[in-house]
């Protein structure tokens, strides 16, 4: 049957990438039986979450947007519980691969945008994994990244798509191309991408996991509901009345849903949307001390090995009086200075 | 009136987006272009940005193509699917990029410099790069013009230009009538050429030599049989820009080149 599917659509294999997650369906729909679907509290610390939920070898998902709504907090505890050999989809991944890279926790990457931290410039020790070739590599892009997550969501094995031809990015990928059976157009297969762990960060949610997010969404519903196992960070836990009262805004549903972790500022040096602007200067002092092993370490373990928790981190980064300072950034309260 | 290089970019870029149309931009210098646009000839225009935001009116200058201030009074807070499935649609007109390399074709490399595998230097890779190029109708590049960057042979294609010629990225599989549109440099704007889709000088900047442009291009470039002088800002441009795009001078306050 695959045999006759192959010769009807002609693929061409363009991609000599490694795939590095099984994007068969029905693995995945075997999983998913499996995962529970009780209404159960799922509330616990971020320390319990990551030792529970995120195990040596796993393939990560990050949520929100590199330095925008990203889970902070649980970067930092994969850090401190000395997880290893991790995979990360790197879906605009900036300061969340920036903290992975220099914690040495990861040894593979399907790559959309790593290394950079947008117009800030380019992390030094991100850029030692891939220039000493101490990570395997597959590329993709960034909308590539976002189908494949949507596919794995909707539990097809891949998502066609009109993007990456003629490009060594698809000849660095494990994409391959198909025609199309209606209109005999030449299509990119885009295989679905199964996180073993999502860990999202939101605005609020219940303690069974129902999540609201303001603003963007990026890709996060569909990386959701393609993982299998859900971490989810919010700014505040709410009461199961909150979401009823409004389901409207449920952007993710508790069945997904593994653990419930409140982190308040914990996008942070992130930007959180309506709640407070990105820690520029933060974000500069982690840019220039990654540029040399000497002075990445005494930082890692000022603010992350040394530290118990994440508040611990945040009081040592100015505490509310920074906080405070950075929701009226967020909020344009001085004028348009916001940088 | 004096102005500077970075200034001229934007005010040209700003000039090429039509009245009505959408755009997906990034950070610096596009965003600028496009807000610029936005308040001269083309309040129409619409401006998007990858991670989800849709319409915004944007207080100042982002600092990540998804932060809160892409979605600032935004017609709609989106998401990244959304907006490349726009693209992908054919609703969206411009968009603009930059990178390391680019070639005679508009070929970009934003991914490593040397062997793959074990890169002299590695840059961001695509982002959302490779898909705005295959995918919007114009695609727009601003860029330092110096040999390092104009280059024969970029060490990887990371976003499609024209890839080899005329026709070829039709022949790959990308969608039809999509392409490089202007590239916009601190010393001239070029175009393609229709016949063979190669780089071609359109206008050079004031000021400066066709040989400091050859002397600054890696590769052989087509020559318009008209090349003019680009046209420099007015005091109105540079007004708005100075005073209520770029107050704090973040990107018009950078260097060019």
């Amino acid at each position: 049957m695959a045999e006759t599917l192959e010769a009807g659509l002609g693929v061409e294999d363009i991609g000599t990438g490694k795939l590095f997650m099984d994007p068969d369906p029905d693995k995945a729909r075997e999983f998913f039986r499996g995962k529970s679907r009780a209404l159960t509290d799922k509330v616990m610390s971020v320390k319990e979450a990551v030792s529970r939920f995120v195990q040596d070898g796993d393939y990560v998902a990050i949520g929100g947007f590199g330095t925008n709504r990203i889970p902070t907090a649980v970067l930092h505890e994969i850090l401190r519980q000395g997880k290893k050999n991790l995979g990360l989809s790197g879906h605009t991944a900036t300061h969340d691969f920036q903290i992975m890279a220099a914690g040495g926790v990861i040894n593979r990457v399907d790559v959309a945008y790593v290394v950079g931290l947008e117009a800030r410039g380019l992390s030094k020790a991100a850029r030692r994994l891939f220039e000493e070739a101490r990570i395997e590599v597959c590329e993709w892009t960034n909308a590539a990244l976002a189908w494949r997550y949507k596919a794995a969501a909707m539990g097809i094995p891949f998502m066609p798509a009109r993007i990456m031809f003629g490009t060594d990015t698809a000849r660095y990928s494990a994409a391959k191309v198909i025609a199309c059976p209606f209109t005999g157009k030449k299509l990119l297969a885009l295989p679905a991408l199964y996180p073993d762990v999502a860990i999202i960060h939101v605005h609020r949610a219940d303690k069974y996991g129902n999540a609201q997010i303001d603003g963007i969404s990026v890709s996060d519903l569909d990386v959701a509901r393609a993982a299998k196992k859900v971490i989810l960070t919010t700014e505040r836990i709410v009461s199961e009345d909150v979401i009823r009262g409004d389901p409207t805004r449920t952007a993710i549903p508790y069945f997904c849903v593994d653990a419930v972790c409140e982190v308040r500022y914990g996008s942070y040096p992130g930007n959180m949307p309506y709640e407070y602007f990105s820690d520029e200067d933060h974000l500069k002092e982690w840019l220039a001390v990654d540029s040399n092993p000497e002075t990445l370490e005494p930082f890692l373990e000022k603010y992350i090995y040394g530290t118990k928790d994440f508040q611990e981190y945040l009081e040592l980064c100015g505490g509310e009086h920074r906080m405070e300072e950075l929701r009226r950034l967020e909020f344009l309260e001085d004028g348009l200075g916001a940088s | 009136m004096d102005y500077n290089a970075m200034e001229l970019m934007i005010c040209l870029a700003a000039r090429a987006l039509e009245d009505g149309s959408t755009v997906v931009v990034g950070t610096g210098a596009p965003c600028a272009a496009a807000m610029l646009a936005q308040k001269t000839h083309a309040p129409n225009l619409m401006i998007l940005f990858e991670a989800g935001g849709v319409g915004p009116i944007l207080p100042t200058m982002p600092i990540s193509v998804g932060d809160s201030r892409t979605f600032h009074k935004a017609i709609m807070a989106s998401s990244m699917p959304d907006v490349m499935e726009a693209c992908q649609r054919g609703m969206i007109d411009y968009c603009f990029l930059g990178g390391a390399q680019i070639d005679k074709y508009g070929n970009i490399n934003s991914t490593v410099i040397g062997d793959f595998h074990k890169p002299k230097v590695r840059f961001p890779g695509s982002g959302g790069a490779n898909d705005l190029a295959s995918l919007c109708w114009r695609t727009m590049v601003i860029t330092p013009h110096d040999p390092r960057r104009f280059v024969e042979k970029v060490d990887f294609i990371t976003t499609p230009g024209y890839l080899t010629g005329k026709g070829a990225r039709e022949a790959a599989g990308l969608p039809p009538g999509t392409g490089p549109y202007k590239i916009i440099t601190n010393l001239c704007v070029m175009g393609f050429d229709d016949e063979t889709k190669r780089m071609m000088v359109e206008s050079i900047h004031p000021g400066v030599s066709q040989e400091d442009v050859v002397k600054n291009t890696g590769f052989e470039l087509l020559w318009a049989k008209k090349v003019a002088t680009s046209e420099p800002p007015t005091e109105e441009e540079l007004r708005i820009l100075r005073e209520e795009v770029d107050p704090m001078r973040y990107i018009i306050g950078r260097q060019a080149a």
